[in-house]
């Protein structure tokens, strides 16, 4: 068994990625990684990201011949970075899953262009309520969307999928907020790639 | 707190029950009651200064406490914060007419590239309120937009802002443009936002990283007492 165990791979990751990394697995017949997702809610408080990514690699030492981490930066300035470097583990390149998505050198390359969009994923679609809107008080206090918002011009869904439904979804989200709305079909972009190499 | 408020007449209070009042109104984000309540303490005779200090930046000093303590979350900072900027703006030209005092004077902006301000706004109203003049540069400033600021205001403190793991490198950017001009060292150099830490801070040169609005105007405060000092004894 700990032979067995050795030979396979655990993907530690961020809930909001566990559908596009498990299809990835799934359509590829990666059947060496195993994924473990954190949840999606710790996005809220990013500085608690890197002591609960460090604390799921040791729990999966011995059990994984190898651990990687499906996380970007994701707001913990560099700290998770630290953590991966102290733990000797690699983690997907990119500040966010956003500059993945789009892939992170057409991300870095749009520069301040998109300063004023406000993105969502598939995954940010589906959990637009819980995760923006009552997260963020929205539902209760609306009067607080121009503190939050007031800066934005306009709402960017990455689509990792085509559904016309999430579609719809989406522009909702965007009159919903009162900004304008925009769709670009970007699929996996980096993420598929770091996923396949995983060995 | 508000439960128990519903029947409360504000300008039948005494003044120590007014500022408590205060207080909790601030916690609940209540704007109105607090606009309400500055006018009563106005008529009253109370000076402008002493509104600000007893009853506003107290109330939020508790609520800031509260927000670090993970009581109280984003949101209820906001409605705090809305209500304690509708108090200033009451009370703004009146700490100007009677010249209360200033312990300093900040520029602050947010770096280019990044468009998010909440911190940054929740700073400056707090060190506002604490007694500085705060010059407020808004969002995605190119580093000339801070040189010119520091130029004109002649500032003490240079206060920077980032959401972003992506636009927070520019603060460096904006403390070695400062170095090369050989200007870094007249100013003291603070910098915050959500993905920063002390590590950080130290690696771009500044002065002192801000965890939160209300450490912000501690470390101020006391930088400017440091500053103070050392020109006292010529260090």
């Amino acid at each position: 068994m700990r032979e067995q165990a050795q030979d396979r791979t655990l993907i530690i990751a961020c809930g909001a990625l566990a559908r596009e990394i498990g299809s990835i697995i799934g359509r590829n017949g990666l059947s060496h990684l195993s994924l473990r997702c954190l949840p999606a809610t710790l996005h809220n408080t990013p500085e608690k990201i890197p002591e609960a990514v460090r604390d799921a690699v040791r729990a999966a030492r011995g059990n994984y011949g190898r651990v990687v981490v499906g996380y970007a930066d994701c707001g913990t300035g560099g700290l998770l970075d630290k953590v991966c470097v102290e733990e000797g583990v690699e983690r997907i390149p990119g500040p966010h899953c956003y500059a993945f998505f789009s892939g992170n050198k057409a991300f870095e390359a749009a520069g301040d262009d998109d300063m004023t969009s406000f993105y969502l994923t598939d995954f940010l679609v589906r959990q637009f309520e819980t995760l923006v809107i009552r997260t963020l008080g929205l539902d209760r206090h609306p009067e607080l969307r121009d503190m939050y918002f007031g800066n934005y011009e306009k709402v960017v869904y990455l689509a990792q999928t085509r559904n016309a439904e999430l579609d719809r979804a989406a522009e909702l989200a965007a009159e919903k907020l009162g900004l304008a709305y925009e769709r670009r079909q970007v699929g996996l972009g980096d993420l598929a790639q770091f996923v396949n190499e995983v060995n | 707190m508000a439960d128990e408020d519903e029947d409360i007449v504000l300008s039948e209070l005494d003044d120590a029950e007014l500022v408590q009042q205060m207080h909790d109104d601030l916690y609940d984000g209540l704007k109105e009651e607090i606009e309400e309540a500055v006018n009563i303490l106005l008529e009253r005779g109370w000076a402008p200064y002493d509104i600000l200090t007893q009853a506003l930046v107290e109330g939020m000093r508790i609520v800031g406490i509260d927000f670090r303590d993970g009581i109280l979350f984003v949101p209820e900072v906001l409605l705090s914060a809305n209500a304690m900027k509708a108090g200033m703006f009451i009370l703004r030209p009146l700490l100007v007419e009677t010249g209360a005092p200033k312990v300093g004077k900040m520029v602050i902006g947010t770096v280019k590239g990044d468009i998010h301000d909440i911190g940054k706004n929740l700073v400056g109203m707090m060190m506002e309120g604490a007694g500085f003049e705060v010059v407020d540069l808004g969002i995605n400033n190119p580093v000339e937009n801070y040189l010119d600021a520091l130029e004109e205001h002649k500032p003490e403190i240079l206060g920077m802002s980032a959401l972003l793991t992506t636009t927070m490198p520019y603060m460096k950017v904006v403390v070695d443009t400062l170095k090369e001009k050989g200007i870094r060292d007249d100013y003291i150099v603070m910098v915050g936002g959500a993905p920063l830490n002390e590590e950080f801070a130290d690696a771009v040169g500044a002065d002192a990283y801000c965890r939160d609005a209300a450490v912000t105007v501690e470390m101020a405060k006391e930088l400017i007492a440091r500053r103070h000092n050392q020109r006292a004894s010529g260090g």
